[in-house]
């Protein structure tokens, strides 16, 4: 362990430079973090203020707010900008980019322009969708399903489709960017078997997206094709199938779901073991059930499809292959559980978050049993109850994993500490808003409320009217972390290198880091997660 | 620290050795997404051959396999020339570089040139009053008379050339990117910043120029050649 560096150095990455240019020319990869921070958080409100109006139109059975196309539009945007904008890109983009490069002991990416190229094609893809919705929006659903969106619609589905087919190379690159950054720069003594969690689930997140990305891609460029130059791709008309087109999505977006929950998972790994204050109980079994997920991830997309027209052995198959995603899940759940177990827990933020997602996670994962049930699917398939579900999966498990982990980072970040009171008051906030929004859609869906409807039957009113109520509190819970980490920047106390205390090569880095991260490149002698190790030494200092 | 002076070294790699390790990986994980990216396509290639046979054997047999095949050499051949320039890196030949990089580019644009010729065999009876015969452009005004079929399976030749139009396209606008990249490659090879330590990006180049040509060898045989007879 190498010694102490100075707590507050008087220049970091922050300061290094001013100016716009020092900013939107930067390679630094700490900076990169914080523009990527600045447009999912822009992209995660405007997504918000789509549910704040599809809620607010649900008040009422018959829907008095927006008209029939608007809701459509409105369902369409927000998934737009959410699964693309937001969920894909925040972890991984943001907490990924700031902390890969220190948790394995380098200067940065292996990449460091490709790192700023793929900021700038996820703001050009940004800029086509945001156009497109300015222009009125598009009416697909965030799925373009074919023929609807190749033949029918009459809305800017080419300008969303480029857009998103934009932002996919950014992820792409990221993920390229990641692999070949943990493979060829870790510090010297830093083995395979010796890196964060954080680290593994963001290697697996990357082979998911660079294998599954460029699918998506070629997909979407059909329809657009298809729009454009009345290619006959998906066109029943002239013998094209548009199941095939659900194929091909599929195969792209089920794993997609995978790059936004894995990152997730390795943020609450690291804050689950440094809030118990002990090693992390199966490390192998956490770091490997991460790639298990991503290899799994890609055999499993046509449970999307059990209703849309497929053999009957095809849909047996995905069924029983999607119940085997359960198993490294479930691994990773009883770890953290076991990790808990007689662990000196202490209650800060981070924790709070990283309580929340597993909760979440596992009534979302059990869900999705459920929704792998030849049968109970059939059921349930285009209902709130699938809303419900990925709603706990995305919203429930990798928002509050981002915020936890945010948080966690926080005074790594900017060299700040944030207010813990009002941090514990809005994730508690957060927590109860969420479940008072989808809980009662899971029974709506299960009761039969179709999903992307724009009015229904008065009986499923004081469901809907609970939906929004908690979808309210859910969004006052959000703002409060917005303002209260902005007033951090400026007003809060400044942070230590290592304030939690926390294992991890981030830490012994200056809060905020030097440009260069570390003064001489760390050598690692010991596994990750040695806590009892570091508290010893903690009060060996004191003593 | 003759490296970092000489500029090659970017400051957060410890070495050449390191540098020129990240790069190679990078560009095998770019060519990978690469072959996911037309495997999409591919994809949709053969789901539509099983499903309509007919109509893809008449649009195999009316485009020109002799033109096709003479394409396929001249590929080969700028693939030829693309190993020996990267040779020639390795062998330290400055002038032999830039020799092979520009023959490569120009049989790569000889290559575009034939496939434009075939393009516009096919479009260009489109564009007019009509009566749009040998129109082979999906859409309104696609001929598929020319193909000798009628019906269900003229509409359904119409994906076949969708998928010829698309596949070879896509494998055009590779190529498109790859000459400019070629060129840059010379250009610098020229002002000699290639040596036998450091010639990477001559090697990263000569991977994605065969990466595109390969792509073509599967192209040739699915396009003009099966189910011709």
């Amino acid at each position: 362990m190498t010694t102490a560096i100075a707590p507050h150095p008087t220049r970091h990455y922050l300061n290094a430079d001013y100016g716009w240019k020092s900013w939107l020319l930067t390679t630094d990869h700490k900076r990169i973090a914080i523009l990527y921070l600045v447009s999912v958080t822009l992209m995660f409100f405007i997504g918000g203020a789509y549910a704040v109006l599809i809620r607010l139109h649900l008040v009422e059975p018959t829907g008095s707010l927006v008209s029939r196309d608007t809701f459509n539009k409105l369902f369409t945007g927000h998934g737009v900008l959410m699964i693309f904008f937001f969920m894909i890109p925040a972890i991984p983009s943001v907490l990924g980019n700031f902390l890969i490069p220190l948790m394995i002991g380098a200067k940065d990416v292996a990449f460091p322009r490709l790192n700023l190229f793929s900021w700038y094609i996820y703001v050009a893809g940004a800029v086509l969708v945001l156009y497109a919705l300015f222009l009125g929006g598009l009416d697909t659903g965030w799925t373009f399903y074919t023929p609807y969106s190749t033949v029918f619609a009459q809305t800017n589905v080419v300008l969303a489709a480029l857009g998103i087919f934009v932002t996919g190379f950014s992820s792409i690159l990221t993920g390229l960017n990641f692999i070949v950054t943990i493979h060829t720069l870790r510090a010297p003594g830093l083995t395979w078997s010796r890196l964060p969690l954080f680290i593994w689930a963001h290697y697996a997140t990357a082979i998911i997206q660079v294998l599954g990305t460029p699918v998506v891609a070629i997909t979407i460029l059909l329809v657009a094709l298809e729009r454009l130059f009345h290619f006959g791709f998906f066109d029943p008309n002239r013998g094209g199938d548009p199941v095939l087109f659900q194929h091909l999505f599929w195969f792209y977006s089920h794993p997609a779901v995978y790059i936004m929950i894995l990152p997730g998972m390795g943020v609450v790994s690291e804050l689950v073991t440094c809030f118990s204050r002990k090693r992390v109980f199966g490390y192998g079994f956490i770091a490997g059930s991460s790639l298990a997920i991503a290899g799994i991830s890609f055999l499993v997309w046509a449970h999307h499809m059990f209703v849309s027209g497929m053999s009957v052995y095809a849909a047996m198959i995905f069924s029983a292959l999607s119940f085997l995603v359960a198993i490294p899940s479930a691994i990773k759940v009883f770890n953290w559980t076991a990790t808990l177990y007689r662990g000196s827990i202490s209650w800060q933020t981070p924790m709070l978050y990283a309580f929340g997602f597993i909760g979440l996670f596992t009534v979302g994962g059990l869900t999705g049993l459920f929704l792998a049930c030849l049968g109970l699917d059939v059921h349930v398939t285009d209902t709130y109850f699938i809303v419900a579900h990925f709603h706990y999966i995305m919203v429930g498990s990798t928002v509050m994993a981002y915020l936890g982990g945010l948080h966690f980072w926080w005074p790594k970040i900017t060299g700040k500490l944030y207010p813990e009171w009002w941090a514990r008051v809005s994730a508690v906030i957060i927590y109860i808003g969420f479940n008072l929004t989808f809980l009662p859609q899971f029974v709506l869906g299960y009761l039969g409320m179709p999903r992307r409807y724009f009015s229904y039957p008065p009986e499923f009113q004081v469901l809907n009217v609970m939906s929004s109520a908690g979808a309210s509190i859910l969004g006052a819970g959000y703002l409060i972390p917005m303002v209260y980490l902005a007033w951090s920047m400026r007003y809060g106390k400044s942070a230590a290198a290592n304030p939690w205390p926390a294992t991890g090569l981030e830490w012994q880095a200056a809060s905020p880091p030097p440009t260069a991260n570390f003064p001489r490149t760390p050598v690692v002698h010991e596994e990750a997660y040695d806590y009892p190790r570091l508290l010893a030494e903690r009060e060996e200092t004191h003593v | 620290m003759s490296e970092a002076a000489s500029g090659r070294l970017a400051h957060h790699f410890a070495d050449l050795g390191q540098q020129r390790e990240a790069a190679s990986l990078g560009m095998w994980v770019f060519l990978l997404t690469e072959v996911l990216f037309f495997g999409g396509f591919f994809t949709a290639y053969v789901v539509y051959r099983g499903l309509h046979p007919e109509a893809f054997a008449a649009g195999s047999r009316h485009l020109s396999w002799s033109i096709g095949f003479a394409n396929t050499l001249v590929l080969i051949a700028s693939s030829f020339t693309m190993a020996l320039a990267v040779w020639a890196a390795a062998a330290g030949k400055r002038r032999a570089i830039v020799f092979h990089l520009a023959l490569t580019i120009l049989l790569g644009t000889a290559f575009l040139g034939v496939k434009a010729f075939e393009y516009h065999g096919k479009i260009a009876p489109c564009f007019g009053d009509g009566p749009y015969a040998e129109c082979l452009l999906p859409g309104e005004r696609f001929d598929a008379a020319a193909l000798h079929l009628e019906g269900d399976r003229g509409r359904e030749a119409q994906i076949f050339f969708s998928l010829y139009f698309g596949l070879t396209g896509l494998h055009a606008f590779h190529m498109i990117v790859g000459l400019p990249l070629l060129a840059f490659i010379a250009w610098n090879a020229a002002r000699g910043r290639y040596t036998p330590e450091w010639h990477t990006p001559v090697e990263l180049a000569g991977l994605y120029w065969h990466f595109v040509d390969i792509v073509w060898i599967f192209l040739f045989p699915l396009l003009y050649l099966i189910g011709r007879h």
